[in-house]
């Protein structure tokens, strides 16, 4: 050991000095004073290390050079403890200086509000002081105007006028004083309370409102939270014990859901309580299914990609192979159908079928037949019913015809001087234009010399059928009349025969006859001749063949 | 959308009648009655002076004029045009006048507001109120018109006093905890009075009709505090526009603030629409120029075509900044204002100066932004729905509601720039002001407006 102290290199001791001063100050016992020799010499051990190698471990030094490396160890972790703390001192100086930044900024503004406060006070006092003098400038001017109202301030009105209310002005004597006083207090009063009431009663119904809404809410999540009551779940029993209580705590609660109607702070602390309470409730079972889901979740998440595949191919082929048997059986089913609809598959069958439809279809023309048949019998009433009418009709014409040849006659009588001759041929005329007997025909012909006059023989014959087919009835009237004017006779054309002048003839219903212009009947024209009796008698008698 | 002819005007003094029947117009001295519907003149009337103030009565049975140089009032009858009255104040000297709500009586604020003389039409009498206060909105009558509050300054303190209108009679005095009352205003109810303070104190105080204090609310302190006030019409909430560019909502229950209202220069909430003003007219092409060149380029005194385009979130609105060594910035809500069917709030705070926020009272939260090319001198809202008129001074007037927005130029020959607006109460026709005319804008019925504005109207 004495090898160790003696050697000591003078570039080394510098160092070794201050090693020595560094750890004098950590502690100084004889121990240390060992360990100080030993760091004395830790350096130049390192350097001197080959040198010294082999004289370091020795037998005798196995203790001292573990001690040694212990020591060692402890220095280096004083060490990094030192720069820590010395670190630690800086930030908290730092800290310190912070704060006292902040405080210095704080006292400034507390400072500078003090100023401004103090300011605005002087401020103040300056304003007042200002506004008094400007209060006694102001007194001073008001004296000086209203000295002067007596003149030139002054109202120029035409004619006072009503009031707005339309009631009068009242004189204000000390009593009245008092009453209007009063009386607008009154009103005022009024007033306030009107509107306090009313903003009370809006309050009210806001708060039932709102109750109602809160009870409503509590019955919800009641019965939200009840049916979970039955299922086994893991805690649960706390909820469940909880959920029970509550119901029953309700069930006494709702049986005095009237008292609830009244604000009191009892009952609207109970509302508020039990409505905290069921939410709490909801929202922990609300959480806990939100956890086991995402359990869940996890859980599927983990096995999923070993399974889902195997699961999924097994799907997929149980889904091919029921699709197969379902096409299949669509397959067989087709054939099935086209060699029903193919083939005349059993003749019961067929026949059935065929009676079925031709039972229907009978059926169906039986309807429409008895449809017919009524249809068919309404028709033919209702074409009874037409000729009766029209018969009628026929019969009202004649008469009024009758009636008209008759007036008409009188009217001839009156007006002209007539001969013999002519009211024979009224006679005639009256029954060419009514009647549909032959009798009347065979009334007189006499030779006609003066005017013409074309009288259809066949014309009454023939008007009784004509009436039926032509509706020429008015026209012949009409022109009778003009005819009747103009001339003695008269001379009726049922059928477009055209007024021409005809010859005279001795029979008069022959002149008619030359001047038939029926298209659809040649036949009659051909017994058509001017003025031939004969052949005229012929036609006549050939024109009954007419329809 | 029907616009009349344009008619001289002078200092802005277009007014109708409450019954809806006349419009009024001021031409330099002489005041001109006109039927609504076809504006035919019925009455003129000359009176001695310029004009400076008009006001119907409001049975609309009588007018004033006042003329505050000479210090008179001149009242003229509808029914009767021979009727004539006069009142000077002489020396007194008159600052303001205006009607009591029976339409009976005068009163006339005289110069340095010394006195404010109550003159009766009815009766020879006159009554004096002494030392009312000098501010922004001093009296003020309740709806029903049976109750007036005034501000006065006595000792150095505010007071308020509330006077019956039908007798004049004194029902409550008493003091205001405020350093410099700046306004009062009744509730639409008449049974609650909110008070504010100046500008450098946030203050605002709830009286209710008999005197007693209900509430007092201050938002800050040190700041510039309240800039406007005003009262929803069912008298449920107290909107306070302030200096700080927020709105703070008070309710009628608690006069607590429920809720307040941001104005920044950027919107980012996709939620609300923005409508910004955009010309119509292209510019030409590069090969041609016109001769003479486009006006697109000047001031409001153009008259090209502007339309409204939705812009998309996030929107950035055009902002002033406010100098900042000089009284009356120009920051905080300037103007603010309830629907009539109390669902939406028009508000302008002045350093986004071109820009008018609508807010949605049913939910408490901004509806629709929109902004104008020029800043927007005034808004008033349709009496009878939710329907709001906007104008910038520029040759359009802006027309906002529910279904959407439009923007109409005027037509007529020169330049006619809004100034002002001014509804009709049924809601159908909207007179617009300018420097030297007034012309008389006649709305469709609300089922066409639907169709006009593009889209069925809807509420929300």
């Amino acid at each position: 050991m004495g090898e160790w102290m003696t050697v000591t290199d003078p570039d080394l001791s510098s160092e070794s000095k201050n090693i020595c001063q560094y750890t004098s100050e950590t502690k100084m016992s004889p121990s240390s004073l060992y360990s100080q020799q030993v760091l004395c010499s830790s350096i130049p051990l390192s350097k001197n290390v080959h040198s010294f190698f082999s004289a370091f471990c020795t037998e005798e030094n196995i203790e001292q050079s573990i001690s040694y490396l212990d020591q060692e160890q402890l220095e280096t972790s004083r060490r990094e403890m030192i720069g820590l703390q010395e670190r630690d001192r800086q930030l908290q100086c730092k800290n310190r200086n912070l704060h006292q930044l902040l405080k210095n900024e704080k006292d400034e503004v507390q400072k500078l509000q003090n100023i401004i406060a103090s300011r605005a006070t002087q401020y103040n006092h300056d304003m007042k002081r200002k506004e008094r003098e400007y209060n006694k400038l102001k007194e001073r001017l008001h004296q000086l105007v209203m000295n002067k109202k007596d003149k030139k301030i002054a109202m120029e009105v035409l004619n006072y006028v009503g009031r707005a209310d339309g009631k009068r002005g009242s004189w204000r004597t000390g009593k009245t004083e008092a009453s209007f006083f009063l009386r607008n207090e009154d009103e005022m009063y009024k007033i306030l309370l009107n509107d306090y009431e009313y903003r009370q009663k809006q309050i009210l119904m806001e708060n039932a409102e709102l109750k109602k809404v809160l009870q409503q809410m509590k019955k919800e999540m009641i019965s939200l939270l009840s049916p979970q009551k039955q299922k086994p779940r893991e805690r649960a029993d706390d909820s469940t014990g909880t959920v029970i209580s509550d119901a029953e705590e309700d069930a006494g609660e709702l049986s005095r859901e009237s008292m609830w109607d009244l604000s009191c702070e009892t009952v609207r602390e109970q509302l508020t309580n039990s409505i905290r309470k069921q939410w709490r409730i909801l929202k922990s079972h609300v959480e806990k299914l939100d956890n086991q889901v995402s359990k869940v979740h996890l859980e599927g998440f983990n096995d999923e990609d070993v399974i889902s595949r195997q699961d999924h191919e097994q799907e997929t082929e149980k889904l091919e192979l029921e699709i197969q048997q379902c096409k299949e059986m669509i397959k067989t089913q087709q054939q099935l159908l086209q060699q029903q609809l193919a083939t005349a598959c059993d003749d019961d069958t067929t026949s059935l079928l065929r009676d079925c439809y031709l039972l229907e279809e009978k059926e169906r023309l039986k309807e429409e037949w008895s449809l017919f048949k009524e249809q068919k019998k309404n028709f033919e009433k209702e074409r009874r019913s037409f000729t009766e009418a029209a018969i009628r009709l026929g019969l009202e014409r004649k008469a009024f015809e009758e009636e008209r040849a008759s007036w008409l006659k009188q009217q001839f009588l009156n007006m002209t001087t007539f001969d013999h001759q002519n009211s024979e041929n009224m006679k005639l005329f009256s029954a060419f234009s009514g009647s549909s007997d032959r009798d009347s025909l065979t009334v007189h012909s006499r030779p006609r010399q003066k005017k013409p006059h074309g009288v259809s023989n066949g014309s009454p014959v023939c008007t009784s059928k004509l009436t039926k087919s032509l509706p020429a009835s008015p026209s012949t009237s009409d022109f009778c009349q003009t005819r009747s004017c103009a001339s003695e006779h008269s001379s009726i054309n049922v059928l477009n025969i055209t007024p021409e002048e005809t010859k005279p003839n001795p029979v008069g219903r022959e002149g008619t006859n030359q001047k038939w212009s029926m298209a659809s009947r040649p036949g009659s024209q051909e017994g058509c001749h001017s003025g031939r009796s004969s052949t005229c008698t012929n036609s006549h008698v050939e024109k009954d063949d007419l329809p | 959308m029907n616009f009349s002819e344009v008619f001289k005007l002078s200092s802005l003094l277009c007014k109708f009648s409450p019954d809806g029947k006349y419009l009024a117009s001021c031409v330099q001295y002489r005041l001109v009655i006109r039927d609504v519907n076809t504006l035919q003149i019925l009455q003129l009337y000359t009176c001695l002076d310029q004009i400076q103030h008009i006001e119907w009565s409001a049975d609309s049975l009588f007018i004033l004029c006042a003329m505050y140089k000479r210090g008179l009032v001149q009242v003229w009858s509808l029914e009767q045009p021979e009727w004539h009255c006069r009142i000077d104040e002489g020396s007194a000297g008159l600052v303001a006048s205006c009607w009591s709500p029976d339409g009976r009586h005068i009163l006339n604020t005289t110069e340095f507001h010394l006195r404010i003389t109550v003159w009766s039409l009815c009766t020879k009498s006159v009554s004096y109120i002494k030392y009312p206060k000098a501010c922004q909105q001093g009296i003020t009558f309740t709806r029903d018109g049976r109750y007036m509050a005034l501000a006065e300054r006595r000792d150095c303190k505010d007071h308020v006093s509330v006077f019956v209108c039908s007798d004049w009679q004194l029902l409550r005095h008493f003091d205001t905890e405020t350093q410099d009352l700046a306004g009062i205003e009744w509730a639409p109810n008449g049974c609650v009075l909110a008070v504010w303070d100046t500008c450098l104190e946030y203050k605002v105080l709830l009286y209710s009709l008999d005197g007693r204090l209900l509430s007092a609310y201050c938002a800050y302190e040190w700041s510039l505090g309240v800039k406007s006030v005003a009262w929803s019409p069912s008298s449920q909430f107290l909107a306070v526009g302030s200096y700080d560019g927020k709105v703070r909502i008070l309710n009628h229950v608690t006069w607590k603030m429920i809720t307040e209202f941001g104005h920044p220069a950027t919107i980012n909430n996709p939620k609300i629409v923005v409508y910004k003003e955009a010309e119509k007219n292209p510019r030409l092409a590069l090969g041609r120029l016109a001769f003479p060149p486009p006006r697109a380029a000047a001031g409001p005194a153009s008259t090209t075509e502007s339309k409204y385009e939705i812009a998309s979130a996030p929107v950035s609105l055009q902002t002033l900044k406010p100098i900042a060594d000089r009284a009356n910035p120009k920051i905080g809500i300037g103007a603010l204002a309830f629907s009539p069917d109390n669902y939406f709030l028009a508000t302008r705070n002045d350093s986004v100066p071109n820009a008018v926020w609508i807010w949605d009272i049913q939910k408490l939260r901004l509806f629709v932004v929109l902004e104008q090319l020029s800043p927007v001198r005034f808004f008033q809202w349709d009496p009878q729905q939710p329907r709001l008129a906007i104008c910038t001074g520029g040759g359009k007037v802006y027309l906002w509601s529910p279904a959407g927005c439009v923007s109409v130029q005027v037509p007529g020959e020169g330049d006619f720039q809004v100034l002002s607006l001014c509804w009709h109460f049924s809601g159908d026709s909207l007179a617009l002001l300018s420097k030297d005319h007034f012309c008389l804008c006649f709305l469709e019925t609300e089922e066409r407006v639907g169709t006009a504005f593009g889209r069925p109207g809807d509420h929300t």
